[in-house]
């Protein structure tokens, strides 16, 4: 069993299309969306009615008014700004606070408690796929956590022989947990000045992992210099290339009519199919 | 005025917006909050004025004066701390910085020193001051380099604030001080989506906001169709356009040269600026 997940530094290069092009290519069955904060796997998937849990990241602290003597200790000293002044006693901001447990540690009148904080929904899909992701709350952090439990959630059958990952953009904490134990990162790069700065940072980033990497350039014809130069990156830093897929209006149409691009005849299509052809072929000469 | 510029996902325009924005404004900062991508400075190629390091507090231990009482390693709801015989090991990934171990510690055994985390670029643009957040490649909070970033927003200006994408933390961080939110929203399944997680957002904030359509094929499409119905105004919306897509590959600013998109950008500034004037009300 092979983990491959899907990243590409800068958001909307096609790392979701590519996602679904590829479960469909090999074939596989055992699948994540591991972009929490904006999870997009499920739209073009047709999955439905996941089993769904809470998701606990943390704990969140709470002023009991009617204990508070509005000294102003919990305020001064949270590192997070999150306790403000509010009717005459002492707030929490429940986007702000970390659950780090300060402001109870100095309130001189332990009015402080805390409560469990449910950071986001765990959520499930079996039929065709076993499917696992999650939704954050809005503004919450941990996502890295939640992250994390999305891969646990994820139920590897041993006879299977890939599992795909859809992952999120950036480099922060959802992308450092989404890479931590996957054997391969297929990169789905756009010839921007600001595509490629945003590749050159995930390639760094996920070379501290060292795992495998296999690149392929979307939109490439929209400016062949910079592809070109990301073609030159590649070689320089070991990373496999697998192709370019044109710029092509059927992909919006797929989208639109929920249909895999691969499943369309279409320049695009048949260039991801040739870019996922070399990526099989480079995933089983290394058995 | 603080604009703050969203779109919940990646790669619909969000950074395209503000620069054009800025450059089309008289008197307007620019500020990149996408700390762990930006983007924003290589369009505008600023003259660099000032780098300023980011950094938070990471415990130091004093193997002297501990005498392995575990209380600090009880008390840290982060998990960052352990214990091994007699020496202490700390999770800089998953230590936030809270103060809590160093509170607790009766030995006085545990001071704080700095950790970088990312840095902060000030540049010159014109009359515009181009701020720039980078997180630092391998750490995972960009949280504290935003916050960073947003100290140096000048009052008397306009202040395009160019979001990170999603709607998780770094994005309520980016939102927070802002006036009014501009939406960038892209017409697909996926940009609908991820509109209404921003939409939301600049809701439970309690902002106004207003949306640009970005990468249009028509002026009637799925999100035009949603603001129609829930009453969002819609104050701009800009159609797929190769031309302007290889113009923006190669970093270049559109309303440097083009008249017609800088007479669209001047009069969406003008929209937004009435529009918040009218939600003051």
């Amino acid at each position: 069993m092979k983990k491959i997940l899907i990243l590409s530094g800068k958001g909307g290069t096609g790392k979701t299309t590519v996602a679904a092009s590829l479960i469909e290519y090999l074939n596989s069955k055992t699948i994540a969306d591991c972009d929490v904060d904006a999870p997009n796997l499920h739209l073009i998937l047709k999955v439905k009615d996941p089993k769904e849990k809470d998701f606990i990241g943390s704990q969140k602290a709470f002023i009991d008014v009617d204990k508070c003597i509005s000294c102003g200790e919990c305020a001064e000293k949270c590192r997070f700004d999150a306790i403000h002044p509010f009717e005459g006693s002492y707030k929490v901001d429940e986007i702000s606070c970390e659950g780090c447990s300060l402001c109870s540690l100095v309130c001189p009148v332990s009015a402080v408690s805390f409560y469990d904080d449910k950071s986001g929904t765990l959520q499930k899909y079996t039929g065709t796929y076993d499917f696992s992701t999650a939704c954050l709350k809005l503004g919450r952090g941990n996502s890295g956590k939640l992250v994390s439990e999305v891969k646990r959630n994820m139920i590897i059958a041993e006879t299977e022989e890939y599992a795909v990952l859809d992952g999120s953009p950036g480099i922060g904490c959802p992308v450092i947990a989404s890479i931590s134990g996957v054997d391969w990162v297929l990169l789905v790069a756009e010839p921007t000045l600001s595509g490629f700065s945003d590749l050159k940072r995930i390639v760094t980033t996920a070379k501290a992992f060292e795992l495998k990497m296999g690149l392929c350039v979307n939109k490439a014809d929209i400016n062949m210099e910079i592809t070109n130069e990301i073609i030159d990156y590649c070689k320089d830093e070991g990373v496999y290339y697998l192709g370019l897929i044109p710029y092509d209006k059927t992909v919006l149409k797929a989208l639109k009519s929920s249909k895999l691009i691969i499943d369309i005849p279409c320049e695009a299509g048949n260039a991801l199919r040739n870019v996922f052809k070399e990526f099989k072929q480079v995933l089983e000469n290394e058995k | 005025m603080k604009l703050a510029v969203l779109s919940g996902k990646g790669g619909t325009g969000k950074t395209f917006i503000s620069v054009n924005l800025v450059n089309s404004a008289e008197n307007a900062n620019y500020y990149d909050c996408d700390v762990e991508e930006p983007n924003g400075d290589l369009f505008f190629k600023s003259k660099l004025l000032q780098e300023l390091p980011v950094k938070v507090k990471m415990p130091n231990f004093d193997k002297e004066k501990c005498n392995a009482c575990h209380e600090c390693v009880e008390a840290c709801t982060f998990n960052a701390l352990a214990l091994i015989g007699k020496d202490m090991l700390l999770f800089e990934d998953v230590c936030h910085s809270c103060g809590v171990c160093t509170l607790v510690c009766k030995q006085k055994a545990i001071t704080e020193v700095d950790k970088e985390v990312g840095i902060i670029q000030v540049g010159e643009f014109g009359n515009s001051k181009i701020v720039t957040g980078k997180l630092n490649m391998g750490q995972s909070s960009g949280v504290p380099v935003i916050s960073g970033v947003l100290d140096l927003i000048e009052e008397d200006k306009l202040n395009v604030i160019d979001c990170p994408p999603g709607s998780a933390c770094s994005v309520v961080e980016s939102t927070q001080k802002a006036d009014y939110c501009l939406i960038v929203a892209e017409p697909t399944s996926f940009g609908f989506h991820n509109f209404k997680m921003v939409e939301q957002l600049a809701k439970v904030l309690n902002k106004p906001f207003a949306v640009v359509v970005n990468k249009a094929e028509s002026k009637n499409n799925m999100i035009s169709a949603y603001c129609k119905k829930n009453d969002i105004k819609v104050l701009e919306t800009f159609f797929f356009n190769r031309k302007i897509a290889q113009d923006n590959s190669r970093g270049e600013i559109c309303t440097s040269f083009d008249n017609k998109m800088k007479d669209r950008f001047v009069s969406l500034l003008e929209s937004i600026k009435d529009d918040w004037q009218r939600s003051l009300k």
